[in-house]
């Protein structure tokens, strides 16, 4: 199959390219930007006139809930959602049940992810057995399975002495280590930031200092061990000062934050709006600012999903009891685009947060347009709307602060290895 | 963001929250109870207002003392009352909320009074029954979490009004565990949309919310310094789990320094009154002798309570 | 059309009332417009048994249709209703359905031996079989016209008609 995309917009962050220029795809590569490759005949021509022709979007964290979990979600479901969000490859934390704890659970989530060949999917493995925070994993043999890093999602290692061993054992192999800082005792029952709007709505708080203080834990076993950290879902500006802080003292560190933290403070929870109730908890304006700035400024490193589906059963709930997490694989686009439009960037800096940036911290030759390179792109209106609705959502999870949002910007066209793995209409069905 | 116990019109749809009623509201609400309180001393203590009206109280964290309040509110209405306590029933068998909520529905319920462990559990129910397009139906929050107890703060602005008439002149202090009570948040947020001027609350650090002053209030630690020419003291009740642990080291230690006593009373105005949401814990946040006292108005709060329940009920059901 | 003077109309229905009631028989009138003509009638009369007054609005008929009016006064019915003869007033008679409500709040308080009706105006219009046993005045309007009693800055009561 061979694609001309004819008359778009190409930018390439990783190569920092944004000029009018045509691409051309053959054997599921690059084949040639700019001028036709020399005997180039076209199976099909796109018209991207007036479209932004970019790489695939590369997401940090997307749960996609299988094995165990298809009652919220299923790989086909997600995977749909994340090619009709632009997104072409993504890592999967292990919070799936049993945990990907195991070679033959991650062999499995590969092959199904190969068969839907929709997005290629890169599991994070988890770092201890079934998450308890006690016994560590076969680390090597998940990486031969295909893990490209390991963590915890949200479960804690509560032992110290486990998480320095777990650590270490992650250096011996050059493993990175992804992980979210989260004190398990100051953060326990608490279910929104500790400040004004937990103090008026009654809601058990999590103070800054949970992330904080986990935060020193983990910063200084990365300094002691050499390991690859990579924080994941950081929250708050306290928070961001220290690994500005670390960095600046040699620890080799990166951070992302995810589109719901970058956009929502405390206030958005509203009423007890069960959609806004996530963990890392939304934090203060300041706090926001602060995050949104950084990422500008490079000091956070990635901008990601965090799509978390979640049932409507464990959603309509009370706050308190509500499941945290949000759906976004198909908002990244759209909030990374108001992100970039609000904060004034140059679209290939708002794109390279989703694209090149991210797959550098992952480890794999995405992210970019560059001749040769996979051929995984997506093909968005930047002039377009989002309007986001349960029905017009693919995930499973109809749950995100944004429903009834519009949201800039609408994918065309996703391009997985060459084939066209989502295609829309101009504009939205009435 | 439309108040979501308010009606297109901005009249009383819900009462969810004392938060975001306008003054008028309030007033209003306090004005209506007033004749509600003399049904009490006739020979039929019932009024037809809710005949043929079934008020469901949905209780999911069990007050025999709140369900009895409003039941007699609603029956001095003439409403069928139904008690369903949900902690021992649907809850345990696995139905969710919404569901027990969708059956009562089916049921032509006209009210639900909702009691719920968890902080935001009644707006739920608003949300849904919208959702639904049960505009008919009206939720009162009898308690939720943390979060508010609006008939409870109604009952105490009342019993406010009927002994210091205004308002804008008080200095109103709060004591003891602010940090959990839903009654202090539902006082306080009354308290100030009724224009009190000097509003304290008193307790221990582990028991005051992180961001207290966000509330409008001046916190004291120091329960002499915080009582100074008060008008009105509100103690709060002091949950027994919440007496020994990690957020206090005794009930005796609490009642050292934050207990109400004579002698700390003496610091409040000389015509200071003392109140309490009930059920009291003497000798843990107050003395006997307060509580039994000349102060005290503890007792005329609950009776004022049956008419102020009476008065939103009846606000709620004619529309 | 002119309308009688309210005043006058109050001293004649005092008159009537004269030597027919029972010793201990006690006035109740219903706010707002009933109070004033029974303040009068119990001055005129020189009854010992203190006036009672009504809000008759926690009994209306169409309280699902048009809910509580704000400013609701507290009735008061300051004497033992079991046993006793009882006049209610009301200053103009319509439709009879306030009649009602006020005698069904008055069995809330016991069980008179008897109740009257006293009215300033008989309008016409009734929709229950209810008549007054006084009446100072009688005439009969349109449905959309109202009458209404009011009390002037220095105190003097007059009939008002608007049209609804």
């Amino acid at each position: 199959m061979k694609i001309h995309v004819r008359n778009g917009r190409l930018v390439d962050p990783a190569a920092g390219v944004d000029r009018p220029a045509d691409l051309f795809i053959a054997a599921g590569r690059i084949a040639g930007v700019g001028a036709m490759p020399q005997g180039f005949a076209a199976n099909r021509v796109i018209d991207a006139t007036g479209l932004v022709v970019c790489p695939g979007l590369v997401d940090l964290s997307a749960r996609l809930r299988e094995p165990g979990l298809e009652y919220k979600a299923t790989l086909e479901s997600e995977l749909a959602a994340a090619a009709a969000g632009g997104v072409t490859s993504l890592a999967c934390p292990p919070d799936t049940d049993p945990p990907l704890d195991e070679p033959g659970l991650v062999e499995m989530l590969k092959h199904r992810a190969r068969q839907a060949n929709a997005a290629h999917v890169y599991p994070v493995g988890a770092l201890t057995v079934r998450l308890e925070g006690e016994r560590l994993t076969e680390m090597a043999e998940l990486h031969e399975a295909g893990c490209i890093a390991f963590g915890q999602a949200l479960a804690p290692v509560m032992d110290t002495l486990v998480l320095l061993r777990a650590l270490q054992y992650a250096a011996t192999f050059g493993f990175p280590v992804w992980l979210q800082a989260l004190d398990p005792w100051l953060s326990r029952d608490g279910v929104a930031h500790d400040g004004a709007v937990a103090a008026r709505l009654g809601l058990p708080g999590i103070p800054a200092s949970a992330e904080t203080i986990a935060l020193s834990t983990l910063l200084q076993l990365a300094r002691d061990t050499g390991v690859r950290i990579h924080l994941a879902r950081i929250s708050s500006a306290a928070a961001l000062d220290m690994i500005v802080a670390a960095r600046a003292s040699g620890i080799a560190v990166s951070c992302d934050v995810s589109v719901n933290h970058l956009h929502l403070c405390e206030r958005d929870i509203g009423y007890f709006n069960p959609h806004a109730r996530l963990l890392p908890p939304l934090r203060s304006e300041a706090d926001r600012e602060a995050l949104r700035r950084g990422l500008a400024e490079g000091s956070i490193d990635a901008l990601c999903s965090d799509h978390t589906p979640v049932d409507d059963d464990a959603k309509q709930l009370p706050f308190a009891e509500a499941e945290p997490g949000a759906s976004g694989l198909e908002l990244l686009l759209p909030l990374a685009l108001k992100w970039g439009g609000e904060m004034q960037l140059p679209l290939a800096t708002t794109l390279a947060c989703i694209t090149a940036d991210p797959a550098r911290i992952l480890g794999i030759a995405a992210g970019t347009l560059a001749p040769g390179a996979a051929a995984d792109v997506c093909i968005f209106d930047p002039d377009g709307r989002t309007t986001v609705t349960r029905e017009r959502l693919r995930s499973q999870g109809k749950n995100t602060p944004f429903l009834g949002s519009e949201l800039p910007g609408r994918v065309r066209y996703t391009l997985l290895g060459g084939h066209l793995a989502f295609e829309s209409a101009a504009s939205p069905p009435a | 963001m439309r108040n979501p116990q308010l009606n297109a019109a901005g009249g009383l749809q819900h009462l969810l929250t004392i938060e975001g009623l306008p003054r008028e509201i309030l007033n209003e609400i306090l004005d209506t109870a007033a004749p509600f309180t003399e049904v009490a001393e006739r020979e039929v203590k019932k009024l037809p207002l809710l005949r043929g009206k079934s008020v469901f109280n949905l209780f999911f964290e069990n007050s025999t003392r709140t369900r009895t309040t409003f039941e007699i509110a609603a029956k001095r209405l003439s409403a069928d009352v139904i008690n369903l306590n949900i902690g021992t029933s649907s809850a345990s068998k696995g139905e969710t909320l919404l569901d027990t909520v969708d059956n009562l529905c089916a049921m032509q319920a006209d009210m639900f009074v909702v009691r719920h462990a968890s902080s935001g559990a009644p707006f739920l129910i608003a949300r849904h029954l919208a959702a639904m397009g049960y505009d008919h139906i009206h939720v009162i929050n009898a308690g939720d979490g943390r979060h508010a107890h609006p008939t409870q703060g109604l009952l105490d602005m009342y019993t406010i009004r009927h002994y210091k008439r205004d308002f804008t002149r008080l200095s109103v202090a709060i004591v003891g565990d602010v940090l959990h009570s839903r009654v202090a948040r539902s006082q306080i947020q009354a308290l100030k949309t009724l224009g009190v001027p000097d509003l304290r609350v008193i307790g221990p650090k582990t028991l005051i919310p992180a961001d207290a002053e966000g509330l409008g209030v001046r916190v004291f630690h120091d329960m002499r310094a915080g009582l100074k020419e008060v008008d009105v003291v509100m103690m709060l009740r002091l949950q027994n789990e919440r007496m020994q642990g990690a957020l206090l080291p005794s009930p005796q230690e609490f009642f050292k320094y934050y207990g109400l006593t004579a002698d700390k009373l003496a610091c409040a105005r000389p015509d200071a009154i003392v109140m309490h949401p009930g059920p009291m814990n003497r000798g843990v946040e107050i003395d006997s002798a307060v509580a039994d006292g000349p102060h005290a108005v503890i007792l005329p709060q609950v009776t004022f309570g049956i008419a102020v329940r009476m008065a939103v009920m009846s606000m709620l059901a004619g529309g | 059309m002119p309308l009688p003077d309210a005043e006058r109309l109050c001293a004649a229905l005092a008159e009537s009332l004269r030597g027919e009631l029972a010793a201990d028989a006690a006035l109740v009138g219903i706010h707002t417009g009933g109070v004033w003509v029974a303040e009068r009638l119990h001055a005129a009369l020189g009854l010992k048994t203190p006036l009672g007054r009504l809000d008759i609005s926690f009994y209306r008929d169409d309280f699902n249709r048009s809910g509580l009016h704000a400013r609701l006064k507290s009735s008061e019915i300051p004497f033992e209703v079991t046993d006793r003869a009882i006049v209610i007033v009301d200053d103009v008679l319509y439709t009879g359905r306030t009649i009602r409500a006020a005698m069904n709040e008055i069995f809330d308080y016991g069980r008179p031996s008897r109740i009257d009706l006293a009215v300033l105006v008989d309008r016409g219009g009734r929709e229950l079989p209810i008549q007054p046993r006084w009446c100072a005045h009688a005439m009969s309007l349109a449905p959309e016209q109202n009458l209404q009693l009011e009390q002037g800055a220095d105190g003097r009561l007059e009939l008002r008609l608007a049209h609804a």
